[in-house]
């Protein structure tokens, strides 16, 4: 019973499992199962009134699921964690607790190109409205601030490009603002940097990337960092506010500092829906075993592969915030000590026509639209997941016709830099 | 004795320790958050006390409500205030006037009062302030984790079987003491004027 802290690996291979209190299993087991039974009618109805711990219905929650919610909330800092079916589907639930139709909310204008069209349509056609700003600018975030502001977002490593953002320095305008920030943490994990000791008040993820890391199984993560006060004002009546779909139970006065992930567990993957299936929450949190080991090898090869490019011939530029001279290189040392992640971009001397051809020409590279694989990928965002953008925001998120997009795995660095060489030079 | 933030050992001590409850601002009606914790404790094997003026006459959960803490008429383990902490200090008082003494005074989370927490100290009774018995309690034994809590616990051992009516065991290992960083920075910012 020593209260002393073990450190991330341990966390890593432990928080939140125990051996199966039936059968003694050491490995969390898959619960493939839609329902649980009920002790009596008095049990079910202190579960369905959210007066008890427990386990109702897969959409709401299931114990494998659990075992990675606790896992990722103790990994991020966290006071708990709720995990949906996608990164996507973490984004909706997060702003559906947060946003009134007619509310805004802040972006920072470098995200995952998927996070920028689902902003700009989907939930445009909610009555969510994005407010965009750039995250080389502090100030842009405050000129953004409207009474109609609910909440702030950012990428604490951007997709495409790898840059790194200031997170410290936008967290203090929300907190001025009086509005949560919300860190999408996929690039880098909380292996290399944790939001939440930086001032972030949510964290989501697409559990997709390197925290499954595998490439086998979707899945997304809300971290509730239980640090803001949801009953200061009126803004967030889904927490504050009697909620009629409890028989007026307030959320934030009930659960205290983790009423935020109960609110997107009960209000949101209730009633929306997206809860990740068991079997992916197996194969993330296996893959979570192994975090710290794969994302050191990720961004030893990521720099060395970096270093490689810079200094060939037929490279233009390359974007990687772990390189002495990058622009983010100081914010890197700052925020992610341990390594500047494993998704960069680069581009090369040929321009776009060049791009292609080194794309095809790559023979150990995959050509796919994901990151944060064992294996490395390769991708032009300007022709894929960038496409829908016009050509002046392609450029502003990172994502310019020229640029090649790399997602470095954890195979032997020598042999991903023999690949490029051939592919260049061919 | 910091209120900031509270080892777990001294939670753990506290509810591995106390046996009889009285809460006081316990409510009848089913949505409010001291039903849910009086009844949450009561199956997790606590003697519980309702104490409440404007209940006098009606039961909960089978225990009769009493107007106030000399009313219960034997010795309390526990006082657990579910009161504003504009209302604290009375109850406070009212505690201190209880013979034997209780151990440990219990401030429901978002209530605080540090002057009546001095007070109750100086008389050697054991203080909780803004914090929630039945969550400690949850987050304690690992049953919280049913709702992607971060319990800050660790345990090789085969977990309990979740069944009613049990006591649990709550001496897993620990993450580090007290709140998480996260909830110490909150607490600290709630002094920060921006
Ligand atoms: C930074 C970032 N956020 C969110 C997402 C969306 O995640 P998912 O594909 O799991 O919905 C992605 C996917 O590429 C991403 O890279």
């Amino acid at each position: 019973m020593n209260d002393r802290l073990p450190g991330f690996s341990t966390l890593a291979v432990h928080a939140g499992a125990q051996p199966d209190p039936t059968t003694g299993a050491r490995a969390t087991p898959i619960y493939q199962t839609t329902s649980f039974v009920f002790n009596d009618a008095d049990h079910a109805a202190s579960l369905f009134g959210l007066q008890a711990f427990g386990n109702i219905y897969t959409r709401i929650g299931n114990p494998t699921q659990a075992v990675l919610e606790e896992r990722i909330a103790a990994l991020e800092g966290g006071t708990a964690a709720l995990a949906v079916a996608s990164g996507h589907a973490a984004q909706v639930v997060v702003l559906q607790q947060l946003l009134m139709p007619g509310d805004e909310f802040i972006a920072a204008r470098k995200l995952y190109g998927g996070s920028i069209n689902q902003f700009t349509h989907a939930f445009k056609s909610f009555g969510w409205n994005v407010v965009w700003a750039d995250p080389d600018d502090v100030a842009s975030f405050e000129r953004a601030v409207t009474p109609r502001t609910r909440a702030i977002f950012i990428e604490s490593i951007a997709n495409p490009a790898g840059s790194i953002t200031d997170i410290e320095a936008i967290a203090a305008v929300a907190r001025k603002a009086g509005v949560p920030l919300i860190v999408d943490n996929t690039l880098a994990t909380p292996y290399l940097i944790r939001p939440i000791d930086h001032g972030a008040d949510i964290v989501v993820h697409s559990l997709t990337k390197f925290l499954g890391g595998h490439g086998n199984s979707l899945g997304g993560v809300i971290v509730d960092a239980g640090t803001f006060d949801w009953s200061k004002d009126n803004k967030y009546p889904m927490l504050s506010e009697p909620r009629p779909e409890y028989h007026g139970i307030k959320i934030q006065e009930t659960f205290g500092n983790f009423a935020f992930a109960i609110a997107c567990r009960v209000l949101g993957l209730r009633d929306l829906g997206p809860a990740i299936s068991p079997f992916n929450a197996f194969m993330i949190l296996t893959g979570i075993e192994t975090l710290p080991l794969r994302m050191a090898k990720h961004c030893e090869n990521a720099r060395a592969v970096a270093e490689y490019l810079a200094g060939h011939p037929a490279v233009a530029a390359v974007n990687y915030s772990g390189l002495a001279g990058n622009p983010y290189n100081n914010l890197a040392r700052k925020y992610a000590p341990k390594g500047a992640g494993a998704v960069f971009t680069f581009s090369l001397k040929g321009g776009y026509e060049a791009g292609v051809n080194l794309v095809s020409n790559l023979k150990l590279f995959s050509h796919l639209a994901n990151v944060g694989d064992t294996r490395s990928l390769v991708i032009h965002p300007a022709s894929t997941t960038h496409s829908q953008l016009d050509d002046a925001a392609k450029v502003k998120s990172g994502a310019a016709p020229d640029v090649v997009r790399l997602s470095i795995g954890i195979e032997d660095k020598e042999d991903l830099i023999a690949d490029l060489e051939q592919a260049l030079g061919a | 004795m910091n209120h900031d933030n509270y080892d777990d050992n001294y939670i753990r001590g506290i509810l591995n320790g106390v046996k009889s409850i009285a809460m006081v601002g316990a409510s009848p009606v089913n949505v409010r958050p001291s039903y849910f914790a009086f009844k949450y404790l009561a199956q997790r094997g606590y003697d519980m006390i309702p104490v409440n003026p404007g209940h006098v006459g009606k039961n909960l959960l089978d225990k009769p409500f009493v107007a106030s803490l000399a009313d219960i008429g034997r010795p309390v383990d526990m006082i657990d205030i579910f009161r504003n902490s504009t209302h604290i200090m009375p109850v406070v008082e009212e505690a201190l006037r209880l013979d034997p003494l209780p151990k440990v005074i219990w401030m429901q989370l978002g209530a605080r009062d540090d002057a009546a927490a001095a007070k109750a100290e100086a008389a050697g009774i054991k203080v909780v302030m803004n914090r929630c018995p039945k969550i400690e309690y949850g987050r304690l034994s690992s049953e919280i984790s049913w709702m992607g809590v971060n319990s800050r616990t660790l345990s090789s051992k085969r977990a309990p079987m979740p069944t009613q009516g049990m006591r649990l065991s709550l001496n897993r290992t620990s993450l580090g003491g007290g709140e998480t960083a996260a909830s110490d920075r909150a607490a600290k910012n709630k002094a920060d004027p921006t």
